[in-house]
């Protein structure tokens, strides 16, 4: 490309927006290894002090422990409900199929907190308030719509013909998911678990609701603390809560590089 | 035998029963429950109206509104302003700078919304580092009042909003045939003519829907704000759960929730009439 004069300035612009786009999640990391009892940048030492007491806090070991279980649950709900919609999408043939998928979005476009409180307001009359499973299945519509659109391209790219060939060879509906379906959209499977996961790990406004003293999640914790006093050892959470998505944004470039792998090989079979 | 094929398959629809049931049983339920019973409790239809009448004329929710309204139109004209040239530059580059520019925006996207408050609470503080930079480097003379301001609520939305814009944008510059500007300019028009005449145009559709994304999520926007901004900077989700919270107000948070969800679910209409929902999120 020649550097002209516009696309010198682009690329600076584009550099500094960068900086400033990782500068907050930099700092942060950074303030989490400092040692003093205080947030100053740059920390005057360094030590993994405030991660010994996340980790060393019998409440936020609870925390941390809701939030899996929590995340787990949703994971597991939206990721198998997603797949067998997001099929149906694909394969079957509905009226009105775009307005039924845009209702099925629905969960991440009308704001958390009305839905957090319509949540709430059922949850306290059924004595569902602190109930892990309960916030796990109302997460897991907040999760559902992601999985959708991630499995909905997924999904696409399997071919129809080889479910085609599947039954008419006499294998049975359920035989064509486990042996056609489910393995070419592995890939997909996957990297709409991990999103689902995440979404439920720092999910807030539902949680703040719902949760309870008894099941507070991490992002609950961050918050009440937040609203009293900013204490280091946020730092060294939210450090770890930025430690939790590099993981799964590494995971989903593994599995999308396995996908890409395994399309190459397939062309050179054919 | 092709009928009976595509039959095989069309029954694939009902698959999505378990998926519509669990929205219906944990999402459509409450909410309808909720606004039934909240409202019931008022009393008659014609007391409902005259209640509601009082609600959204108060001059709570009024104030409230106008924030929301400005502070949303404000987010979404600086993450535009912002996102727009680091989508065109995503969309003209390959390799590794497309990868650590794409790396850039997506790692806050996928950072939890708590984590990314706390850290600009941490930068824009009045003894927090920016602060504490620009008195070293002499710029100012006495911190700036960042936090707990308008401007603070800024920062931290058009930080949060902004991956959605570049995602959208992106998708639609990445389709722009590149040849069209390269003939624009190999036919003698300036850089700046060929861009107001030929890129941007076509990149327009990216503009009004990535621009509806964002204001919708704003107008319901509430962690950022609530830690963020000063007393008098209410928008109307933090209404909402406050008069649940505080003051267990089911009756005046169900009206709110109600004009809220109608002005969300109308732009969420226009945004499913000019763009493909499944590219929402940047999918």
């Amino acid at each position: 490309m020649t550097t002209t004069g516009p696309t010198r300035s682009l690329s600076a612009y584009v550099t500094v927006a960068c900086l400033v786009l990782m500068l907050p999640i930099v700092i942060v990391i950074i303030l989490a290894f400092g040692h003093q009892g205080y947030l100053k940048f740059p920390p005057e030492s360094y030590s993994l002090r405030w991660f010994a007491t996340f980790f060393g806090d019998p409440r936020w070991q609870r925390a941390l422990w809701s939030s899996v279980l929590i995340a787990s649950i949703a994971c597991v709900i939206a990721t198998v409900l997603g797949f067998f919609a997001a099929y149906a999408f694909v394969r079957g043939d509905m009226r009105a199929k775009k307005l039924l998928l845009s209702f099925m979005l629905l969960p991440i476009i009308i704001p958390h907190v009305i839905t957090a409180i319509a949540m709430y307001f059922l949850s306290g009359p059924l004595k569902l308030v602190g109930n892990v499973v309960w916030i796990g299945l109302c997460h897991a519509t907040v999760a559902l719509p992601i999985v959708l659109l991630i499995l909905l391209s997924s999904l696409q790219g399997v071919d129809v013909n080889l479910e085609r060939a599947a039954l008419s060879l006499g294998s049975s509906r359920f035989g064509v998911f486990t042996k056609v379906v489910i393995p070419l959209a592995f890939p997909g499977i996957l990297s709409s678990a991990l999103f689902a996961f995440l979404a439920s790990f720092d999910e807030l406004i539902i949680s703040l609701f719902l949760a309870g003293v008894r099941s507070e999640t991490l992002p609950v914790r961050i918050w009440n603390s937040l609203h009293l006093q900013v204490e280091p050892v946020i730092a060294a959470v939210s450090a770890f809560l930025i430690g939790v998505t590099g993981v799964v944004l590494l995971l989903d470039a593994f599995v999308r590089q396995a996908r890409q792998a395994r399309l190459a090989s397939y062309s050179n079979v054919r | 035998m092709t009928v009976k094929k595509s039959r095989k398959f069309s029954d694939a629809t009902v698959f999505i029963l378990p998926a519509v049931l669990l929205l219906a049983l944990v999402f459509v339920g409450p909410l309808i429950w909720f606004f039934i019973q909240a409202l019931a409790s008022v009393g008659t239809p014609a007391e409902m109206l005259s209640y509601a009448w009082t609600i959204i004329t108060s001059k709570a929710v009024v104030t409230a509104l106008m924030t929301t309204n400005w502070i949303s139109l404000m987010v979404t004209l600086l993450v535009l302003l912002i996102s727009y040239p680091l989508a065109c530059y995503l969309a003209n580059n390959q390799g590794m700078r497309f990868t650590l520019v794409l790396f850039c925006i997506v790692v806050p996207y996928f950072t939890s919304i708590i984590v990314r408050t706390y850290s600009w609470m941490v930068l824009l503080g009045r003894n927090g580092i920016i602060n504490q930079v620009l008195l070293y480097l002499g710029v100012i003379n006495e911190p700036l009042a960042l936090l707990y301001t308008k401007t603070g609520i800024l920062i931290g939305m058009v930080y949060v909003l902004l991956p959605y814009m570049v995602l959208t944008l992106f998708a639609t510059m990445k389709a722009i045939d590149p040849s069209l500007m390269r003939a624009a300019r190999g036919l003698g028009a300036s850089g700046f003519y060929a861009f107001t005449r030929i890129y941007f145009p076509l990149s327009v559709h990216g503009v009004v829907s990535g621009s509806l994304i964002v204001f919708i999520l704003s107008i319901g926007f509430f962690i950022t704000p609530a830690l963020m901004g000063g007393p008098s900077d209410v928008m109307i989700a933090m209404l909402i759960e406050r008069s649940v919270e505080i003051m267990f107000d089911w009756s005046g948070a169900a009206i709110m929730s109600l004009l809220l969800l109608f002005a969300t679910l109308v732009l969420y209409g226009i945004y499913y009439r000019v763009t493909d929902v499944r590219r929402m999120m940047g999918a």
